[in-house]
């Protein structure tokens, strides 16, 4: 009986899977047509932006230009010849930048992964912490003080709060470097390498997590409170179990949850603040690789990144439902 | 009131200084040079490509001369200096020009430097590719290889302005042995590219930073005295300032940071301000005028415009001294060229509203007249600053004037492809010469749509364009000036656009940076000589 059971488990998570895969390649293909027309829709294209760098052009010559990019095909031969090549994964030519999409965004993806994982890793820590310590210290000074420091870091611009860590650490204190990922030209063996990254990427990912800190620690605190009310703590109160054994072994679990909805609705919103921190720090990730294209109506580059970043929100979707599941066990993937 | 008379002592104190700055520096005795380091420098934005030849955008213009050279270079007063040719001379009659080439130079790969080279650069890549080439070498028949160390230029008209448009940065010589039988534009060689110049490529990581060596091969021993050229990508302005404030990077050129903000860099013990370096590079900050709108479209409505802007106020309060006042639309640093016996409008509401009113444009019962729209290029904030002093003014005249903001791309294509504006504030470089900076802007056939920084007011007037094109192919250099002086007198009558101020773009580096400006071209120079004192 059980391994029947257990059978069938795994035959709804495959038949799970497959569909969810299916449902986001079609929101992907839907998401690649819409993001293609609004990024036309934008006054002036790549020749445009080149002539203007370039000064002293003539007519012929951005003509040349344009037929050489293929721009002066219509728009949806543009769209179709864009979708076919999608569909075999291949994201284009980068024309302003001379290189393969894919190629491009390979160089940055690295940088902005770790700095994405870094600071959701310190925001849902920290926030899961500070939103246990205030909920168990509901109404008391140590309570609104987390609340305040919480307001605090969800209304200061990330942008304005990575100049002044700047000022303070690199230029007041000399303490962590302000630009960059890591030491350019220097010969170091990988253990130095790496404490090296570490120590560029502590000012941009604590600046980009403390949005999410903040909001992570208020759920927290709501959710906690939420669930101290509940018929099942008022028992383990009854049967004498510790204050903190309720807290962390009745409680948080069972608070978890919407930490776990917010993260899968984080990493999509990390891309965006991306840009900023990015510029501030010169971090050389995928936001301002995003930026620049905009600025230089480098489509095939844009629809590319943002593609790209429509994949890691429908993949991460995936994985909350799935953790869902494996936390809760009373929700059933179908 | 009180504040602003202090605020006017300093800033006279800080151009004073500048100067003084500048002054020294040229007159100190330069020390013997030492070799080696490592010199970083700031760039932005980041460029598309490397090579110069096939694109001209500003950080390319920067890196590129490092690695290509041109067949000569210019000093501060626009004389020729040796580079790849050592030698030349233009035959009477202006139609031929014959360079003697550097023997014993070779490309970075090993490969021999010739006079094949040469000819392949200017006719297949700067002939086709490059965006002013067709331009500039519009009568440029054919290079001549007589032998591998002689190229002959043979032009179907004379063409003076080509000796003004071969340095470096403008006309960097390109191996033949590596584009030859590709398309130029999409050669993977302009993203490691290979030249005879000082520094070789090494590596380009994308959004960080690129790494230049040393050439140990350089034909100019012992320069480079720098082992290592590092160009730091650094996006932000305050982030950039910051990294000069530090030391992390040692040298920044052009619009590094707020203008405001230098005051403050300057004062540091570390860093040094110089405007010299810019000569061949020279900025005007212009105000255009749409002609194809009907207020606009009678000369006395855009003089008294002219008369409503103050420029003396620009250049303290927008460019904090880092400006001149303009007075013709060709800048003062072009000596060769530029002229001051033009028409003048000084800043003079009063004189400003009879026009109008003689204008037939009458205040209205609301007090205005009409209204107009200024967009203003976003790639600084001295031009949204310029916009709002202009609206101000404006304002005062009976002409309310609405400000419009927009991305480089949406501007670009407002002003020069839909021609929707009615008044424009830009910049625009002087380029070297007249017949490759200045004639798009006033001559009848550069009226293009799509074409940005060309003939943008709609300006066609066949007494201009008769001047233009008769000093096109003017071999005598003082009939060159006449003609031209005639050019600004026509321009500064008609104001198809108006130069406000002669930019003056400034160098921050470390103190220890030395030899930095020993020609006219600064930052667009090799850095052959550069080194850094121990």
């Amino acid at each position: 009986m059980q391994g029947a059971t257990q059978g069938a488990g795994r035959n709804r998570i495959v038949r799970f899977l497959v569909r969810r895969s299916a449902q986001a390649g079609l929101t992907l293909l839907a998401i690649a047509v819409l993001n293609f027309v609004i990024v036309h829709l934008a006054p002036g294209d790549a020749i445009d932006v080149l002539a203007g760098e370039f000064g002293g052009a003539d007519a012929q010559y951005l003509d040349k230009l344009r037929r050489s990019y293929g721009l002066d095909q219509p728009i949806y031969v543009q769209l179709f010849q864009y979708l076919f090549n999608v569909v075999q994964l291949n994201l284009g030519f980068s024309f302003r930048n001379n290189m393969p999409v894919f190629d491009l965004i390979m160089t940055r993806l690295p940088a902005t992964l770790l700095l994405m994982v870094a600071s959701m890793l310190l925001s849902f820590t920290a926030g899961l912490l500070l939103g246990v310590f205030s909920a168990r210290r509901v109404n008391t000074f140590a309570d609104d003080a987390v609340s305040v420091l919480a307001l605090l870091c969800y209304a200061t611009p990330l942008f304005w709060f990575g100049l002044m860590a700047i000022v303070l650490f690199t230029v007041k204190l000399n303490l962590l470097p302000g630009n960059g990922m890591y030491t350019i030209g220097s010969n170091l063996g990988w253990f130095a390498a790496t404490l090296d990254v570490a120590r560029h990427l502590v000012l941009p990912a604590c600046s980009l997590a403390l949005f999410h800190m903040a909001v992570y620690t208020r759920l927290m605190r709501a959710s906690m409170l939420e669930v101290y009310g509940l018929d099942y703590i008022r028992t383990a109160r009854a049967k004498g179990l510790s204050q903190r054994r309720i807290a962390f072994r009745h409680v948080l679990p069972n608070a978890i949850l919407p930490m776990v909805t917010m993260l899968g609705l984080q990493v999509g919103s990390l891309l965006g603040g991306a840009v900023l921190v990015e510029t501030v720090f010169g971090w050389p990730g995928l936001g301002r690789l995003a930026f620049d294209a905009i600025l230089q109506r480098d489509h095939n580059l844009l629809i590319g990144i943002l593609l790209l970043g429509s994949a890691l929100v429908v993949i991460a979707n995936l994985i909350t439902d799935l953790l869902y599941a494996w936390l809760d066990p009373r929700i059933e993937v179908a | 009131m009180l504040p602003a008379i202090p605020r006017l002592t300093r800033a006279t104190a800080f151009c004073l200084a500048i100067f003084l700055c500048a002054w020294i520096g040229g007159h100190a005795s330069a020390a013997e040079p030492t070799s080696g380091g490592t010199l970083s420098m700031i760039l932005n934005p980041e460029p598309a490509v490397l090579a110069a030849g096939v694109n001209t955008s500003s950080p390319v213009y920067t890196v590129s001369p490092k690695i290509f050279e041109g067949l000569v270079t210019y000093d501060a007063k626009f004389k020729m200096l040796p580079q790849l040719a050592t030698a030349w001379n233009v035959s009477a009659d202006g139609r031929t020009m014959t360079f003697k080439l550097r023997p014993n130079v070779k490309w970075h790969d090993g490969k021999p430097f010739t006079s094949a080279d040469v000819q392949y650069t200017f006719m297949e890549i700067l002939k086709k590719v490059h965006s002013r080439g067709p331009a500039t070498f519009l009568h440029l028949n054919a290079v001549q290889t007589p032998d591998p160390l002689t190229a002959v230029f043979r032009l179907a008209e004379p063409s003076p302005y080509v000796m003004r448009a071969l340095a470096g940065a403008e006309s960097p010589i390109m191996p033949k042995h590596i584009y030859e039988g590709t398309d130029p534009l999409k050669n993977p060689a302009n993203l490691a590219p290979i030249g005879t110049g000082p520094f070789k490529f090494k590596e380009w990581q994308r959004g960080s930073h690129i790494t230049l060596v040393r050439n140990p091969d350089y034909w100019d021993k012992p320069k480079p005295y720098l082992d290592t050229l590092i160009f730091r990508i650094i996006p932000d302005g305050a982030a950039r300032a910051v990294a000069l404030e530090s030391g992390a990077v040692q040298y920044g050129t052009q619009y590094i940071v707020p203008l405001n903000d230098v005051q403050r860099l300057r004062s540091l013990p570390n860093l040094a301000v110089t405007t010299a370096g810019y000569e061949y590079n020279t900025s005007v900050n212009y105000m255009e005028f749409n002609l194809r709108r009907p207020y606009l479209q009678d000369r006395r409505v855009r003089q008294a415009i002219a008369h409503a802007i103050n420029t003396d106020f620009l250049v303290k309060n927008v460019w904090f001294g880092f400006a001149e006042k303009a007075t013709s639309p060709v800048t003062n640093k072009q000596a060769d060229f530029h002229t001051n016996k033009v028409p003048q409008y000084p800043y003079d509401l009063k004189k400003a509203e009879s026009l109008l009113d003689q204008a037939g444009l009458k205040r209205g019962a609301d007090g205005t007249r009409f209204k107009v729209t200024i967009d203003w290029a976003p790639s600084g904030e001295m031009f949204r600053q310029t916009a709002e002093v202009l609206k101000q003014s404006l304002g005062r005249i009976g002409i309310p004037a609405e400000i419009r903001s927009s991305d480089n791309p949406t501007y670009l294509r407002r002003v020069w492809t839909d021609n929707d504006f009615d008044i424009n504030i830009y910049s625009a470089s002087n380029i070297a010469d007249p017949v490759i900076g200045l004639q798009r802007f006033y001559w009848s056939k550069t009226i293009q749509k799509g074409v940005s920084y060309s003939n943008g007011s709609g300006y066609n007037n066949p007494a201009m364009d008769k001047l233009l094109e008769s000093a096109q192919v003017e071999n005598n250099p003082a009939k060159r000036k006449a003609m031209y002086a005639d050019v600004q007198k026509l321009v500064m009558t008609d104001l198809p656009n108006m130069g406000l101020v002669y930019i003056q773009w400034f160098t921050i580096h470390d103190k220890k940076v030395k030899n930095l400006n020993t020609t006219g071209l600064g930052p667009y120079e090799s850095f052959s000589s550069v080194y850094i004192e121990k």
